[in-house]
């Protein structure tokens, strides 16, 4: 009996922090899927289910959808954003193709310079290039004659616009796939004569098509769920963003707005599973021992190429400057001797700058509980072992966002967080909620930038650590997170500028004293003040990249400073 | 080195009684004792029903080609992969469910997994650092180890500035650091070059003897095994084939994958045709080793290629034949000959000849030669598979 009692001690003693270890995980891992399910999983609930109950929260079924569909109006602004779409991605991919071309393919010089260019717009928020083209083609624009008659506020600015808005999510996929390239292939088709053009259309192209319709996707899809450029430029023209807003602000329909929303739902939807099929394949088209393609110099093409880029970056530089020219214009076009009259922004908006300081604070708190979360989240769900039907529910949950447009993701939350019944309902309108927001629309791109970087660490560590019988977060503080510092920065960063610059998810969620900047430029150009949207725009830019550069600074402080460990030294 | 703490075996408190193992010497008892384990991913049974037991001190070899559940063991072992049936003993404490950190190793793998952020000190420190000792004594015994392992001086440094060798001897530190009742190896020479792998081979051997930990090492590198372990564990297909020594394994292995795994082995496929008595063709050879067949059944039987005997053989010798020698290979100590007897066909195998004997007996392909195939080096394996007999019969 004694030796029963003894043995069973001697498992019990050792085991006990072993067992506080994966309660604490079991904990953890609770909680991060918790937390996922009020930020993503309920409010897109509330959606669903909101589409199919009438005005008094009856159930209708399929009514809803029946009546939208019945609707001329309706129905129009879905072919209306089909449309604008399809032309949108038919002229940003080919553009963006060549661009991605000329950076990765030939011997342009400056190249980071150009990829800068075209990397701009993601600084901005969606208004400022419809902004822009309002100064440029609008009833008071320079190249109004251009035109030919035709107006700028309809489909054609709408398309303009999107094209400079979507230009850097198409560049970055191309150059990706571009950049993925074996040297051999190239090197055997010299060697067996091929002409270039041939070259270009059996080794170039098939090696990129993954990438070519994946940017396809990615940008038919930003275009269809962007609520920011019509709004400013599309007049009377209705498109599937602007009718949801309509519904819901205009006209307190909640049951309409919802349809709208799962309407707007599809198209990001089949983008996520196309997206997905592509990655599976594009796995096996590089193998390990490839080498890289480097480009010789060619005159004609380089000088062609060099021109072209010049030409793109050049607009896309110019663009964003008009609305940064135009801010600081006394009255366009009668008066324009320069100005700071158009960012006191109390003449035209009733909280003055408090907006901006709004913005800075939801980003900043985006940023700084969204990147430990979202890390913590990635390190539960990849490196640990116990708690996996709670890692594998995290995970689906923490890969959602991706499917959802902002603009859905803010209705649910207006229909989750406005619900009488729920108690978290005295969120609503708070700082607190838009921070939350913006952390659940763009949670899948950080969440996958984590999971990569926590990929490459050698998957032993953590086997290491308890031969060692170190607990997991020791580990994970002492080794993991200095490792993976440059992608913690890159998901601050991240966070902080989609959190400055978006619009579409908050339009909803703002309330009395939380505007946030983007917001006031919508509000400021709906009450015809122009300039000052712009101004505040301009703010926007301003922070979002002052905020990139501090991260490139401080990038390359760590890299020689505090991660000495990174550098062979000899 | 009697400073140095490496209390393997009686330090641990969950030792069974009356086990006073003195030394480095392998005690009688079993230290690790693994039972009925298996382990299975889908429809692929990675283990069926493993026994195992290492004794204290002991240095064991797992060998078998990838996919053999080599790794799997040993994972399992250290409860990194828990196993779906089966029981694991450790120091006569059942931890069959228990979690890693509460069995009693150290692992050292393949990739070195060294924490790329901190200095080879801190490194082997990790461990002892959690344990709360005072920081003076920590210094100490990292300084012991690593002079233990050969690099006094490198403490300073991180591991990217270190060689692949240089990085596994930290490593190998590390896992030591906490006098761990029992080290795991997993392939951990497997990523250097071979010079590095000769070199450090002889002394992890020489550090395990001198510490006496018991030890347990992966390796798909049957000359690796021969030259390191006290008893090799020969895997295939998720079971084990045989326990025992090099020696053993080599000598006399239990089947026909073991003699093919371990070194080069001829086989010729015949039939049992009297006691001791194997029909190959249209010859019969006389074999000492007829434990395994039965008279009348499919048999295979193999020959080591240095043992078949060139010098002084007459033709009236036990399993003599003239043979013509079909093939040289240039192998640089010696070379491998492909024979082939003159007057029968199946019955070809290769043998190694020395430089010397080269130029005495005049090797030279196309010549005939006379050879001897003694009786006690045949080893005689049932032809396993029905369907191998199926084909032999159609």
């Amino acid at each position: 009996m004694s030796a029963v009692l003894q043995s069973s001690e001697d498992v019990l003693l050792p085991t006990r922090r072993v067992v506080t270890e994966q309660r604490v995980v079991a904990i953890l891992v609770g909680l991060l899927c918790l937390a996922l399910l009020v930020a993503i999983a309920l409010p897109l609930w509330a959606l669903l289910s909101k589409s199919f109950l009438n005005a008094n929260g009856e159930f209708v079924g399929l009514a809803n959808f029946a009546r939208y569909f019945a609707t001329p109006a309706l129905v129009q602004s879905l072919i209306n954003s089909v449309m604008v779409a399809g032309l949108a991605t038919c002229i940003v991919v080919p553009l963006a193709f060549i661009y991605a071309y000329a950076l990765t393919r030939s011997c342009i010089p400056a190249k980071g310079l150009f990829y800068a260019l075209a990397l701009l717009p993601i600084f901005a928020p969606s208004l400022l290039p419809a902004l822009s083209f309002i100064y440029i083609f609008g009833n008071q624009g320079f190249l109004k004659d251009l035109l030919f008659g035709a107006t700028i506020y309809g489909p054609i600015g709408i398309v303009m616009a999107q094209v400079f808005y979507c230009l850097p999510h198409a560049t970055m996929i191309l150059v990706a796939a571009l950049a993925l390239s074996d040297g051999r292939l190239y090197e055997a088709a010299a060697a067996l004569g091929t002409t270039r053009w041939r070259v270009f259309l059996t080794v170039t192209l098939p090696g990129a098509r993954y990438g070519v319709v994946s940017a396809a996707v990615v940008v038919f899809t930003l275009v269809v769920t962007d609520f920011g450029i019509p709004k400013v430029i599309g007049g009377q023209f209705a498109v599937l963003a602007t009718d949801a807003y309509k519904q819901v602000v205009g006209q307190q329909n909640f049951s309409m707005g919802a349809v709208v929303g799962m309407v707007l739902l599809v198209p990001a939807v089949l983008a996520f599973f196309v997206e997905q099929i592509l990655k599976r394949r594009q796995v096996a088209l590089l193998s390990a021992r490839a080498v890289p393609y480097s480009p010789r110099p060619e005159r004609r093409r380089d000088t062609a190429l060099l021109m072209f880029c010049v030409l793109v970056g050049g607009l896309v530089a110019g663009i964003l400057g008009v609305a940064v020219w135009a801010s600081f214009i006394k009255y366009w076009p009668y008066n324009l001797s320069l100005t700071l009259s158009n960012y006191d922004f109390a003449e035209f908006e009733p909280d003055g700058w408090q907006p901006y300081f709004n913005s800075l604070k939801m980003a900043a708190l985006t940023a700084l509980i969204g990147t430990p979360v979202i890390f913590l989240g990635a390190y539960l769900i990849e490196k640990v072992r116990s708690a996996v039907l709670g890692r594998f529910f995290a995970h689906f949950l923490a890969m959602l966002p991706m499917a959802v447009p902002g603009l859905v993701l803010g209705l649910g939350y207006v229909f989750f967080f406005n619900a009488p019944w729920n108690p978290l309902g005295a969120l609503y309108g708070t700082i607190a909620v838009l921070a939350l927001n913006s952390l659940a629309h763009f949670y899948t791109v950080a969440h996958i930038t984590a999971v990569t970087a926590l990929k490459q660490i050698d998957g032993e560590f953590e086997s290491v650590s308890a031969s060692l019988k170190v607990p997991f977060w020791t580990t994970l503080r002492r080794v993991t997170v200095p490792i993976c510092m440059p992608s913690l920065l890159d998901i601050a960063v991240y966070l902080f500028v989609n959190a400055m610059t978006t619009v579409s998810a908050v339009i909803f969620l703002y309330g009395p004293g939380t505007k946030l900047a983007s917001i006031a430029v919508v509000h400021m150009d709906e009450a015809g003040a122009i300039a000052a949207a712009a101004a505040m725009a301009t703010c926007i830019v301003v922070t979002a990249i002052a905020v990139k550069l501090l991260h490139l600074l401080l990038d390359a402080l760590l890299l020689s400073r505090l991660q000495r460990w990174r550098v062979r030294t000899g | 080195m009697s400073s140095l703490r490496f209390e393997t075996a009686d330090s641990a408190a969950t030792r069974p009684a009356g086990g006073s193992a003195a030394g480095p010497s392998v005690s009688s008892h079993a230290y690790l004792v693994v039972r009925g384990l298996t382990r299975r991913f889908g429809a692929f049974t990675a283990l069926d029903r493993i026994d195992l037991e290492v004794r204290r001190g002991e240095f064991v070899c797992f060998l078998g080609p990838s996919g053999c559940g080599k790794t799997t063991l040993l994972r399992a072992i250290a409860g990194l992969d828990r196993q779906d049936e089966g029981r694991i003993e450790i120091g006569g404490r059942d931890v069959s469910h228990a979690p890693p950190a509460d069995r009693d190793f150290g692992i050292v793998f393949q990739s070195y997994a060294l924490f790329p952020n901190l200095t080879v000190n801190d490194n082997v420190a990790y461990g002892l650092v959690n344990r709360r000792r005072p920081r003076a004594e920590i210094a100490a015994r990292v300084k012991e180890l690593l002079a233990l392992v050969g690099l006094p001086d490198q403490g300073a440094k991180f591991p990217v500035q270190l060689s692949g060798g240089q990085q596994q001897r930290v490593a190998l530190a590390r896992a030591l650091a906490t006098s761990p009742g029992l080290l795991l190896l997993d392939e951990p020479l497997s990523a250097l070059d071979a010079r590095v792998r000769l070199h450090l081979r002889e002394e992890i051997r020489a550090l395990q003897n001198r510490l006496g930990v018991t030890t347990i090492m992966v390796t798909h590198d049957q000359e690796e095994a021969l030259a390191m372990a006290d008893r090799i564990v020969v895997m295939n297909h998720g079971v084990i084939e045989q326990v025992g020594t090099p020696e053993d394994i080599y000598r006399t292995p239990a089947s026909a994958f073991v003699a093919d795994f371990v070194g080069t082995m001829s086989f010729l496929d015949g039939k049992v045709s009297a006691p001791g008595e194997v029909r190959v063709g249209t010859r019969s050879l006389r074999v000492a080793d007829g434990r395994a067949v039965a008279t009348g059944y499919a048999a295979r039987v193999g020959l080591r290629p240095e043992d078949v005997r060139v010098r002084g053989v007459r033709p009236d010798d036990e399993n003599a034949f003239e043979a013509i020698i079909e093939d040289v290979e240039f192998l640089g100590a010696f070379c491998r000959a492909r024979l082939v007897a003159r007057d029968e066909p199946a019955l070809a195998l290769l043998a190694d000849f020395s430089a010397n004997l080269m130029r005495d007996v005049g090797v030279e392909v196309g010549k005939p030669l006379l050879v001897a195939l003694p009786p006690e080096s045949l080893r005689v394996f049932a032809r396993s598979s029905p369907i191998a007999e199926e084909e032999a019969a159609s």
